[in-house]
């Protein structure tokens, strides 16, 4: 295909029912996109559900897919943001083997990234990163120099700028 | 409902009390172990409804379907879990393709044993998703009466669909104690749009500019009743009206501005108006891949106009310079508002001239032709009866060669084009239009498929008139075989068919006659119409290799329409199927 690959961020604003989030990982398997993040949680009113999907695919007949996912009984709402009216963070768990000598290079690079560290061992340590995508995206390059042995991912969540509804 | 709940009362009883409440007449439906507790409060509760036991489930979902497509209201298919429900995908699917009101409801196993492979358990709710409007499954018997008012709600409302409740026995079997008519609960769900008065101010400005517009009705103009509005639209504006399969009937086909179907077998008249027209505009279709031919060219240089209840359907297919999301009716009504007589009459003489140059016509030498049947049955009846269709060859030549007048007289498995569908449907179509006369134009392929309803048209002393055009072929494959594979058939001999009549006659209170004969067309159609004591097949054997043109090969545009069998090979269509 031709079409341009681009990653979208879709908040969707759902009635908490069994059901709904398969309803929607329909939409996007059948016309081909990925899902590449997805964050599912409570919303202000416990009733309800926001989630907030990450995708790539083509551009074209995304516009369709939103109104399709709109449509749905369960959706109240379904919308694309841009990432500049938006606020769209994530969090990573990154878990890294070292000795206690290199343990202070490691340290650096936290620091660096105004990342935390929240478990500590001999051997190993646990790194939080937060922030936006590309911020966690390079803090995990950086610390790829050293032995990682897990890394966990939440996935963005977005939430729109002002008086704007997410 | 204001009667207070009976502590007696069991989930079961609760629906079989809320489905009268919702005005079902009918149910469709085959028992099973999950099922058993509903089947008895069919019994056990005071109820007109009226159960129709059938031989298959597909049947029941395809005799759901054309209650709902004859009558506009939803119809209710009740079967047990496992493969009875499986069973009614196919219908489901057809259901959900073509926007028909249905309501499902599926034993399941008893709560506790989901999930554990129970007997005749299967994931229902799971296996349906992509093909019902919504689905609920239960888990409390006090929800019922709140589910079942909103799957009738969802069912038939904004763009109409089958909706599912999957229901366990433990679920059906346990005591009521809610309340029989609680309020809906539906905070995502809002099908009903006001019109956007600039969107139409803007179509009617588009109208205004033009000189050769079509008007493209399909089943959304039907669903909504708009035909009295597109009729009006098309006689301001001057405008030829062509409509989707599902949309015949929206206008009369008598009308002079009439052109009949559109797309892959419609008329030449109608796709060379399409072809020329500097403005289409689209009435509740969506722009089917049959209809348009090649997207990309699809009236490239016209104004394209859509108005649809279902914005996810506007720019799907064709992109469109001016849309209008909502009920046809509704939109129609104010768009004549601000609309005024258009000068069309080079337009409509130039159309004229297609009509005339390129009828509908086929060979009137050598054996019995299934267009002359259909045309002598047109012309015994004037039209006014009730078709239903199968898949295939017959089905095109019954949406040629029988012009229909009235909405909801002419009915079949569009989107899906499920073989099997038109007998079952004919069955459900005269349950819910008794008085009138129901004839189901089949294939021999697509009627082995649900023949087995011939008991329940039997047992229920249903009149249907059965007409096979029986080619001893998979004749639409055969077709595409002979005109792009070079003639090389394979897997399209029916032999082993039976004798239809002699079949027929087999079931108690059905009649089976056999149409050979050009000359005894009307003498053998007459023997059927005048057999009233239960269903009557007609087994006309017709010339076997006969084809169906027009045609556009499938992907093409609509100007590469071939009106006859040409000389040249083709070469295989590129188009989806
Ligand atoms: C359930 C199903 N299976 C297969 C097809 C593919 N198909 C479309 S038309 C056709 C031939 C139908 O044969 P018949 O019912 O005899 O009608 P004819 O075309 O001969 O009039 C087939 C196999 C289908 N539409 N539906
Ligand atoms: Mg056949």
């Amino acid at each position: 295909m031709s079409f341009e690959q681009h990653t979208h961020t879709l908040s969707v604003y759902v009635a908490n029912r069994p059901g709904v989030l398969a309803r929607i990982a329909q939409v996007f398997s059948r016309r081909g996109y990925n899902i590449e993040s997805l964050v599912v949680s409570p919303a202000n009113d416990g009733d309800f559900s926001r989630m907030t999907i990450g995708l790539s695919g083509a551009s074209e007949g995304l516009e369709q897919i939103v109104r399709q996912v709109g449509k749905l009984v369960d959706v109240i709402s379904c919308m694309e943001h841009a990432d500049d009216t938006a606020v769209v963070r994530e969090l990573a768990l990154v878990k890294v083997r070292v000795e206690a000598e290199r343990r202070m290079e490691v340290l650096q690079i936290v620091e660096h990234f105004a990342c935390k560290t929240v478990d500590l061992t001999d051997t190993s340590m646990i790194i939080m990163s937060t922030g936006a995508s590309e911020k966690v995206a390079a803090f995990i390059r950086m610390i790829r120099s050293f032995e990682v042995v897990e890394l966990v991912r939440t996935g963005k969540v977005l939430m729109a700028r002002g008086d704007q509804p997410t | 409902m204001s009667e207070s709940p009976k502590s007696s009362m069991d989930g079961a009883q609760a629906l079989v009390k809320c489905l009268e409440a919702q005005g079902v007449e009918y149910i469709f439906g085959l028992s099973g172990g999950s099922a058993i507790p509903i089947f008895d409060a069919l019994i056990t509760i005071e109820t007109k409804i009226q159960l129709i036991l059938v031989r298959h489930e597909q049947g029941a979902a395809h005799m759901a379907d054309g209650y709902a497509r004859a009558t506009g209201k939803p119809g209710v298919v009740l079967v047990t879990s496992g493969p009875g429900a499986t069973n009614t995908i196919t219908g489901i699917m057809t259901a959900h393709m073509d926007s028909v009101p249905m309501i499902i409801l599926t034993g399941q196993t008893i709560s506790s044993m989901i999930g554990k492979d129970a007997f005749q358990e299967a994931d229902v709710f799971g296996l349906t998703m992509p093909v019902v409007k919504h689905s609920y499954l239960l888990k409390d018997p006090n929800d019922i009466p709140r589910v079942v008012k909103e799957a009738f709600h969802i069912a038939v409302t904004g763009r109409p669909g089958p909706v599912l409740r999957d229901l366990p026995k433990d679920i059906s079997a346990g005591a009521f104690t809610g309340e029989l008519d609680p309020p809906m609960n539906l905070p995502g769900y809002y099908p009903f749009r006001e019109v956007n008065i600039d969107d139409v101010k803007a179509i009617a400005e588009a109208i205004q500019h033009s000189s050769r517009p079509v008007i493209l009705a399909g089943h959304g103009a039907l669903i909504s009743r708009a035909e009295k509005e597109v009729v009006q639209l098309a006689e301001t504006i001057q405008a030829p009206v062509t409509t989707t399969f599902l949309g015949k009937g929206v206008i009369p086909e008598t009308h002079p501005l009439s052109l009949g179907m559109l797309g892959m077998h419609g008329t030449a008249y109608a796709n060379k108006a399409v072809v020329e027209c500097d403005l289409i505009m689209s009435i509740g279709s969506r722009f089917d891949d049959r209809i348009i031919g090649q997207a990309s060219r699809f009236c490239k240089d016209a104004v394209r106009i859509h108005i649809d209840v279902d914005e996810a359907e506007i720019d799907k297919m064709i992109k469109v310079h001016h849309s209008c999301v909502g009920d046809a009716k509704a939109v129609l009504q104010e768009l004549l508002k601000h609309v005024s007589a258009l000068d069309t009459a080079d337009w409509l003489r130039r159309v004229d001239g297609f009509k005339t140059k390129y009828p509908l016509r086929y060979g009137k030498q050598a054996g019995l032709k299934p267009q002359q049947i259909l045309v002598e049955l047109y012309q015994m009846t004037g039209g006014n009866i009730v078709v239903t269709t199968d898949v295939g060859q017959h089905q095109m030549w019954a949406a040629q060669f029988l012009r229909t007048s009235r909405p909801r007289d002419f009915i079949g498995s569009g989107g899906a084009g499920t073989m099997g569908f038109g007998f079952p449907a004919a069955i459900g179509a005269q349950f819910g239009r008794p008085k009138e006369q129901v004839w189901a134009i089949v294939g021999d392929g697509g009627f082995q498929m649900t023949l087995c309803e011939l008991a329940t048209a039997c047992v229920n002393k249903l009149p249907i008139k059965i007409l096979v055009l029986n080619n001893h072929y998979l004749g639409m494959v055969r077709q595409w075989q002979e005109l792009f594979y070079d003639d090389r058939e394979s897997g399209v001999d029916l032999a082993g068919n039976p004798d239809f009549a002699k079949l027929a006659d087999s079931y108690p209170g059905a009649k089976g006659v056999t149409l050979k004969r050009t000359a005894d067309i009307r003498k053998i159609l007459q023997r059927a119409m005048d057999y009233n004591d239960g269903p009557c097949v007609i087994n006309a054997e017709c010339e076997k290799t006969e084809n169906v043109f027009p045609m556009i090969p499938a992907g093409r545009p609509l100007e590469d329409m071939l009106i006859e069998r040409p000389k040249t090979k083709l070469s295989k269509p590129t188009g989806s199927t």
